[in-house]
């Protein structure tokens, strides 16, 4: 249980604030990373109730900057970032050619020549490298990867806002949803967003090091709740936003996941993938990412397999325990019959099955679309 | 927490503690291993009547992180399982030493309570690991 992490991994900027915290440290994705400080539960009920704060500076952040901007990045994501408007940001995806997703980016436009790319820890070496296939010799711009020199983090949660308005400006309160601007702080520029990955209200923060490192504490200190990645986990899954490397790989396409939406083919644009997406998208898919609740005892888990009738017809793509549900719930991929809500199936759970019906996503409504 | 002394304790982070001297015991998970686990979402536990030997499976912890398996610190015919922490499994995040007691057991080997650790020698083995 006490797997050490050995020196190799990558650490953050605030690595020793977590270790203050009381932040138990574990290895993911090549990072030293904090899973919890008093626990997965109270922290992810503290996003819900109220705001946690979460260093996210394992995530990539590469700025694509110049005149060619907006069409090298077009070029490779299925997103027409082209029309995203200054001061927005809109999630995307970059494929292989056979339409399989390499990752999930965020894309925020600053302005019109500069675009934030933000994408998985685990992948932000291979999204550089995808991007620049689409490098064009008279292309004008550059390529800035800045994970080393900045902090990111998520302040997410109801009383996010107010905190945000007191501590950095009070116009960030009105920041639309998925806006983002930039505005100083002491004597540092801050990137804020209004997004996050926890369905709940929410900003992004990217700023130096030092400014990082200063709104943290002061987050701390005006009661924040500090949250690891275990809660960011529950926290996502009851929002059902996919996990790349668990619901979406290089072996998934968009339509199958759900995400179908962010692949623009409005624009006639030539995008990565786009002749496969095509094709996929006229045949249509043979099964759905789907969401599963638990309702008997035990915790599903990724990988674990699912019955119906007795037969095998899948595995869990990613689950786990729902603290606002108390239940289990996961997302998996069913055959088209099968990814209908209602649908009773069965999770093989270390030799014992759990019944689990087929729900309607996201487990937990998102903020601003709590149902009446 | 301090560890009660008033008890003996596995390497795999379980107590047993006699009861009153009627050849019967207690078992629990310590403080360290409730601590490790992390937020505790469901125990299942042997039913009355089930028998269980020392240092064999007798059960599984799950949190919302992982799944540990539970061991029984000393072998016996469960005579009871704390339904308390079936209902509420957060019980033994916050009292693994009392209230949090998993089952109780009617020793077949009171023997074996002398294989198991002091609170002190527990204590030593726990800061062993790091």
């Amino acid at each position: 249980m006490s797997n050490a992490p050995s020196s190799t991994l990558r650490k953050t900027p605030l690595f020793d604030l977590h270790e203050q915290a009381g932040g138990r440290i574990v290895p993911f994705a090549g990072w030293a990373m904090p899973v919890q400080y008093k626990g997965i539960v109270e922290e992810h009920r503290a996003v819900r109730s109220r705001a946690g704060v979460f260093d996210v500076s394992h995530m990539g952040r590469l700025f694509v900057v110049g005149p060619d901007a907006a069409s090298l990045l077009r070029r490779a994501l299925t997103y027409h970032v082209t029309r995203i408007p200054e001061g927005r940001g809109h999630y995307t995806l970059l494929c292989n050619d056979e339409g399989g997703i390499i990752d999930d980016p965020y894309v925020y436009r600053l302005d019109a020549q500069r675009f934030l790319f933000v994408g998985n820890a685990s992948n932000a070496d291979r999204d550089t490298a995808r991007i620049r296939e689409f490098l064009q010799a008279s292309d004008d711009v550059e390529l800035l990867d800045r994970q080393v020199e900045t902090v990111m983090l998520a302040v997410q949660g109801p009383d996010a806002p107010a905190h945000m308005a007191r501590m950095i400006g009070a116009e960030l309160a009105a920041l639309d949803k998925r806006a983002c601007t930039e505005l100083p702080y002491l004597q540092y520029k801050l990137f804020v967003s209004r997004t996050g990955y926890t369905g709940e209200d929410g900003f992004e923060i990217v700023t130096s090091v030092e400014a990082g490192r200063a709104i943290w504490r002061q987050l701390l200190a005006a009661g924040v709740e500090p949250c690891g990645l275990g809660a960011r986990d529950t926290l996502r899954l009851e929002a059902a936003l996919a996990l790349w490397g668990h619901d979406i790989d290089e072996t998934t396409n968009p339509y199958e996941a759900g995400l179908g939406w962010v692949v623009s083919f409005d624009d006639g644009a030539a995008f990565a993938g786009r002749e496969a997406l095509a094709r996929i998208k006229a045949a249509g898919v043979g099964r759905k990412l789907m969401c599963l609740q638990a309702t008997g005892r035990g915790v599903i888990r990724d990988g674990y397999p699912i019955l119906h009738n007795g037969q095998q017809i899948g595995g869990v793509a990613s689950g786990s325990y729902s603290p606002t549900l108390n239940t289990s719930i996961a997302m998996a991929y069913l055959p088209n019959p099968l990814a209908v809500y209602g649908t009773p199936l069965e999770v093989e759970v270390r030799g014992k099955l759990i019944p689990a019906t087929v729900v309607r996503r996201p487990f937990v409504p998102h903020a601003g679309e709590k149902a009446a | 927490m301090t560890t009660p002394d008033d008890r003996r304790y596995s390497k795999e982070h379980e107590w047993l503690k006699l009861d009153g001297g009627g050849g019967e015991a207690t078992v629990g998970i310590t403080d360290y291993a409730q601590g490790q686990l992390g937020d505790v979402v469901y125990v299942d536990l042997p039913e009355p009547g089930a028998s269980v030997k020392q240092f064999e499976k007798m059960g599984e912890i799950e949190s919302v992180k992982a799944v540990s398996e539970l061991f029984s610190p000393a072998s016996g015919e469960v005579i009871a399982a704390n339904q308390a922490i079936i209902q509420k499994p957060e019980l033994v995040n916050t009292d693994p030493y009392r209230e949090a007691w998993l089952i109780k057991v009617k020793l077949t080997s009171p023997g074996e309570f002398d294989a198991l650790l002091s609170a002190a020698d527990y204590d030593a083995f726990v800061a062993g690991l790091g």
